[in-house]
């Protein structure tokens, strides 16, 4: 009780109260306190973040427990803050780089009314906070309030300009498709609950790794695995639920370098390598997700080939890396997929800064056709740009090298199939990240006189986050250099050693030669390199043409048309389903039913309206038949 | 005399006094089937009440006049009742000039 991280409360509760003044205070607060509370509590919960990471650093890992959630006999679920390693990590993440983006939308958003001002940061403040539980959370239940939280901000962001209707169906599109993920992991924390009586991250997890006491059969591990990784699908966008996050880029870039690229699409991420020690112990699981992982990373790929929205590119990309870290996971790679979801935060925030910048430098324009040549308009964004595209690509020594090779290497080990597509993948990443730098910067602008005239370099707000992501995400990758290089290099994987060794105890670990370590590095980043010289070549005299797409091409940039496949196997029928519901059952059923009622009371009273003549001998009449009746029942019945 | 002959002469008063009522358009005289119809039923009365002194004998004399008594007060509230009627008839006339039962088929106007 006494430990000093009891008061890691703190955290979450800053944002909260960001949330809260901006939110309540909208419509009197000027753009500049608004501004400066929403980055101001990120701030201090990135400075408190620091602490905790330096306090567990020196290995101090708590549980705090503050008081009671769900008390009732048999279950018990406490508003417990789990601050370990990996947790103490995604704090870093998420309150660094989302200080940044922060302090990037104070200029990003600045022709905002006041009112949507401070409403859009008591959003961002409200989307920080669920974040922080999520990855706090001491069992699973705090985790899915946090989980919630997230994608009920991810829904109100990416329907931030509400006005378009076009951006509210992404917004609910975004929610439904998480919702559907949200089952999933409902269902699994459901089955833990009736089967050990607690969703307590320790308890759970010292019991299943006890092969004595293991509540758990081998059919309620993989059970459980697969409905938390159906979870994952929905929030961290894999195939099938993966095409509601390119349509997310409706809402304004900084939530979605915030959101859709760095922190919330991780939580699917960060939750599988929480509960690591149980997909450790499910082979079958595993092998789902590395397959799903890989395939959509291959597809998410191909698609971003195609793409001339500079944002719709971004989004893609941003699918296919969170394929890789899935694919990282499935093949038992925890620490490489987690030092994917911290280099990836890096560089696709760079990356989505960097587009934001060129989109507000553009005035609103966002189709890379009508750009190019920025280069010598935008010389702090172009530059960090390169270095993104560089770290996203695999270059050596960008961060993105690291992390990526690490999963690729582990891959191999587990099926050098897996590597080889994932190679491929990687290939067509550098290229389609170097088509989209070479269309933007490279070459003759090409877009309006208009535009041409206003272009300028963005203001310091937006510069200064380009600048320290960029430095993240060229150094970022040096905390994990691999043993070959370096003896002892992998500083991460020493530091999240205690939360996935339970895991590495039952998974066998290979090591691979060394020669077929550098020969696996050799080709992906010979290859990657070509498809990066190749696509700098011909993107950066990239003339605008008129010609339709034909052949492969037409199916890519139609996105596989799984948009248009959802549309007719899912929405089509559910669609029809609900007219023949709406206009026979309920117009001709339920609504015929109660209006034949009427109509029949209506028309029966109308009828023996007429027997009340007002003639005094037919009622006399009817008297004496009803006696005479009843005498005959009396006697005769 | 048998029972018989009072019931047989109270059935066929009864039934005068309802195919009367039935039948006839003038109040007065659907008045007097009513009439014709309650006196048949205090005709009844009184023979099953004198039937029923003769078989009890003359032991219990308040229990078998009860129906006699019972009779005198429907003649009361009999005559209360043809006064009220009279006057309501008398009444329809003044405002109709007729008491043709079947010309009264609206309480208004």
């Amino acid at each position: 009780m006494n430990n000093v991280l009891q008061i890691v409360w703190l955290i979450p509760v800053l944002p909260l109260i960001g949330f809260l003044i901006n939110g309540l205070g909208r419509k009197n607060l000027s753009k500049t306190f608004s501004g400066f509370i929403g980055s101001g509590v990120i701030l201090v919960s990135f400075i408190l973040s620091c602490w905790v990471f330096i306090q567990v650093k020196n290995g101090n890992t708590h549980v705090a427990h503050y008081y009671d959630f769900i008390n009732t006999l048999s279950l018990k679920i406490g508003m417990d803050f789990q601050i370990d390693q990996l947790s103490s990590l995604f704090l870093l993440i998420i309150t660094g780089v989302g200080f940044l983006i922060h302090v990037y939308s104070t200029s990003y958003m600045h022709d905002e009314e006041p009112k949507d001002f401070a409403k859009y940061f008591a959003y961002l403040n409200l989307f920080i906070f669920s974040m922080l539980l999520l990855v706090m959370g001491g069992n699973f239940i705090i985790m899915f309030i946090g989980w919630e939280g997230v994608g009920l901000c991810s829904y109100l962001l990416i329907g931030f300009w509400f006005k378009n209707n076009n951006y509210n169906d992404a917004a609910k599109k975004a929610f439904i498709m998480n919702r559907i993920g949200d089952l999933g992991f409902l269902l699994a924390v459901f089955w833990l609950i009736a089967k050990t009586n607690t969703t307590d991250f320790h308890q759970i997890f010292s019991l299943v790794a006890d092969t004595q006491k293991n509540p758990l059969s081998t059919f309620d591990i993989t059970g459980i695995t697969l409905l938390l990784f159906v979870g994952a699908t929905g929030k961290s966008a894999q195939i099938p639920l993966y095409t509601w996050l390119p349509d997310a880029m409706a809402g304004p870039t900084p939530v979605s370098a915030l959101i859709h690229a760095a922190t919330m699409v991780t939580a699917g991420i960060y939750m599988i390598a929480r509960s690591n020690i149980l997909f450790s112990m499910a082979p079958f699981t595993q092998s789902v997700i590395a397959v799903i992982g890989l395939a959509t990373a291959i597809l998410a790929a191909t698609i971003a080939l195609k793409q001339n929205d500079i944002k719709k590119v971004l989004a893609y990309s941003t699918v296919s890396q969170l394929g890789y870290m899935f694919l990282g996971l499935g093949v038992g790679a925890y620490t490489g997929a987690v030092f994917h979801v911290m280099t990836h935060a890096f560089f696709k925030a760079l990356l989505f800064l960097g587009a934001g910048s060129v989109i507000h430098a553009m005035g609103g324009e966002q189709d890379m056709r009508n750009m190019g040549g920025l280069k010598k308009y935008m010389s702090i964004t172009h530059i960090t740009f390169l270095l993104g595209c560089l770290a996203i690509a695999g270059m050596p020594p960008f961060s993105g090298f690291f992390s990526k090779d690490e999963i690729l290497g582990e891959a191999f080990k587990q099926n050098p199939l897996y590597w080889g597509i994932a190679v491929i993948g990687a290939l067509m990443t550098a290229f389609y990240m170097f088509r989209l730098y070479a269309m933007t910067f490279l070459g003759k602008f090409r877009g309006t006189h208009e535009q041409e005239h206003h272009l300028h370099e963005s203001p310091a707000a937006i510069t200064f986050p380009l600048i320290v992501l960029a430095i993240l995400a060229v150094v970022g990758g040096w905390v994990g250099i691999p043993e070959i290089f370096m003896h002892g290099g992998h500083r991460l994987e020493a530091f999240l050693e205690p939360v996935f060794a339970p895991s590495n105890d039952i998974v066998a670990k290979h090591h691979l030669e060394h020669s077929t370590e550098y020969m696996l590095m050799g080709i992906s980043v010979g290859g990657a390199l070509i498809a990066l010289i190749y696509a700098w070549s011909k993107f950066s005299k990239y003339e605008k043409t008129t010609a339709e797409e034909t052949g492969i091409g037409k199916i890519l940039s139609n996105k596989w048309y799984v948009d248009e496949l959802y549309d007719a196997v899912i929405v089509k029928p559910r669609q029809s389903v609900a007219a023949f519901l709406n206009n026979v059952v309920e117009k001709k059923g339920i609504d015929g039913f109660v209006n034949g009622i009427g109509k029949g009371v209506n028309y029966s009273s109308r009828q023996i309206r007429l027997l009340q003549s007002g003639q005094v001998g037919n009622y006399v009449l009817l008297m004496v038949i009803g006696i005479l009746v009843l005498f005959i029942i009396q006697f005769f019945l | 005399m048998p029972v018989n002959y009072y019931i047989f002469l109270s059935v066929a008063l009864f039934c005068i006094g309802v195919v009367g009522v039935l039948t006839r358009r003038n109040a007065i005289i659907v008045f007097m089937c009513v009439e014709l119809m309650l006196n048949a039923a205090n005709l009844l009365l009184v023979a099953f009440s004198k039937m029923h002194h003769l078989a009890l004998g003359l032991n219990f004399p308040n229990l078998a006049s009860e129906a006699q008594i019972f009779v005198f007060f429907i003649m009361v509230v009999a005559a209360a009742e043809v006064s009220v009627g009279l006057a309501i008839i008398v009444m329809i006339y003044r405002n109709t000039h007729s008491i043709d039962v079947n010309f009264l088929n609206r309480l208004k106007h």
